[in-house]
């Protein structure tokens, strides 16, 4: 299962910007981006890795 | 031959010109529908539209053409009926057949919270404008015989259906070649082959874009960018609540006998219907970990196939002939975000997902009248970009998130 792996810009200051942009804004890169996955059908723990999302490939 | 390239429509590059009062990103279907609204209703004719392909590469000619209003709020029924309405009468204005045909469109349900659901989806429709009925699984197999209401004993039985009456498919490629000719004839240039690779700011404000054909001056420059629209609202800093899915759906060999319908599940999820040529169209829902990858995978053929074959047992003796897939744009209520943006004279229409094409005359038609008036129109503002801060969330995935 994915997981998203939240970051705030630090060129935004305003507390409520900020919240904001955790709830609702995504860096949704054309490229390498971190990322958690769910081992559903195994441990059962979380796990933190890259993956090149224009070719699905881990990095 | 297509009548379109008989005619002789030039496409070929023109030597750009400094300056335009509105340029336009991406050549699919919203993006030619704001340009020949503002053309045709508006009269503003100095504006380009710039593609990174041809008109209609990116997910204009990537969805499954199916035109429904049957949301589960009143803003987005009242949108998406508007909408319904512009397509069935798209052919008359642009003066061009976009192979229109309405389809009873079934959305099918398996459980009590279904049933509940899809009657009150009935309801909503009902009073914002749209045709929807409930039907019971008597009426769902007089209208659709073919349908196996038993799931072919998968344990899903079919318990009822929403029935979205003037539902209905079009031509993908002739709706965007219609609406590309219509504002080309009016003046509007269309550039092909033409990579968007920077937007240029005034402090605040933009003033034209880099493109891998030189600098384009423009007064305003509008984001009509599917999939990848992130790319070119970073180009302006501005942060997008979008996540890129792929989405896929395939086809099948010709079907000798005429199915008049639109039949899917929203609960399993999958959807059904016949293309012009006679082809069975079959999709589903978009894949969950997020991508730009428009590789088609045989997990979606086989559990897609598994579904649909259930309830649909005729589907069984055919072949599939063709899958792909496209990358979609996807909000976090999966409703459309339009309109303005923080950034003076940089426009947004995206938030399109997997339910951009029924939107393509009515999203067009909006965007071309708030560029030309200044001011938001009724029918999208519940739709803009700052509902997100001030939590007006236009939640409908229950709606949305399959075609």
């Amino acid at each position: 299962m994915y997981g998203e792996v939240l970051t705030v810009p630090d060129s935004i200051g305003d507390p409520d910007a900020r919240d904001v942009d955790r709830v609702f804004m995504r860096a949704n890169p054309n490229g390498p981006a971190p990322e958690a996955w769910f081992h559903t059908f195994g441990c059962r723990r979380w796990s933190y890795l890259t993956r090149d999302r224009s070719t699905d490939d881990w990095v | 031959m297509n009548e379109f390239l008989e005619r002789g429509v030039r496409l070929t590059w023109h030597e750009p010109k400094p300056r335009y009062d509105v340029v336009i990103i991406g050549g699919g279907g919203h993006g030619l529908s704001t340009a020949f609204h503002l053309a045709r209703r508006h009269g503003i004719t100095n504006v380009a539209v710039l593609e990174r392909g041809y008109i209609g590469s990116g997910n204009s000619g990537r969805n499954t053409t199916v035109i429904r209003a049957n949301y589960g709020i009143p803003e987005s029924v009242r949108f998406y009926q508007h909408s319904l309405e512009l397509y069935q009468r798209l052919e008359e204005e642009t003066g061009r057949w976009i192979m229109h045909a309405e389809k009873g469109l079934l959305w099918l349900i398996h459980s009590e919270a279904g049933v509940r659901g899809e009657k009150r989806r009935a309801l909503v429709n009902t009073a914002a404008g749209a045709e929807t009925v409930f039907l019971t699984p008597e009426e769902i197999k007089a209208v659709v015989p073919e349908v196996d209401l038993s799931g072919g004993g998968n344990g899903y039985p079919v318990m009822g259906a929403s029935y979205h009456l003037r539902a209905a498919t079009a031509r993908h490629d002739r709706v965007v070649w219609a609406l590309a000719e219509g504002a080309m004839d009016a003046g509007v240039v269309v550039q092909q082959r033409t990579t968007v690779t920077g937007i240029e700011l005034s402090g605040d404000r933009v003033t034209g874009v880099h493109t891998d054909r030189g600098f384009i001056g423009a007064g305003m420059v509008v984001s009509a960018v599917g999939g990848h629209v992130t790319t070119i609202a970073d180009m302006v800093g501005l942060r997008m609540p979008i996540i890129s899915h792929p989405l896929q759906a395939y086809v099948t060999n010709h079907y000798q006998q005429s199915f008049p319908h639109i039949v899917g599940s929203v609960e399993l999820p999958f959807y059904v219907s016949q293309t012009a040529r006679g082809e069975m169209l079959i999709g589903a829902e978009y894949e969950r970990a997020p991508s730009y990858s428009y590789r088609s995978t045989f997990d979606l053929l086989a559990g897609c196939s598994a579904k649909a074959l259930a309830y649909l047992p005729f589907l069984t003796d055919m072949r599939i002939l063709r899958q792909w897939a496209g990358v979609c744009d996807i909000s976090p209520d999966a409703s459309p975000i339009m309109g303005k943006t923080p950034v003076d004279g940089f426009l947004v229409s995206t938030g399109w997902g997997t339910w951009g094409f029924k939107a393509i005359p009515a999203g067009g038609e909006q965007m071309a009248q708030l560029i030309a008036t200044g001011e938001t129109p009724e029918l999208i503002a519940p739709f803009s970009y700052d509902r997100f801060a001030h939590d007006r969330i236009m939640a409908d995935a229950g709606s949305a998130g399959t075609h």
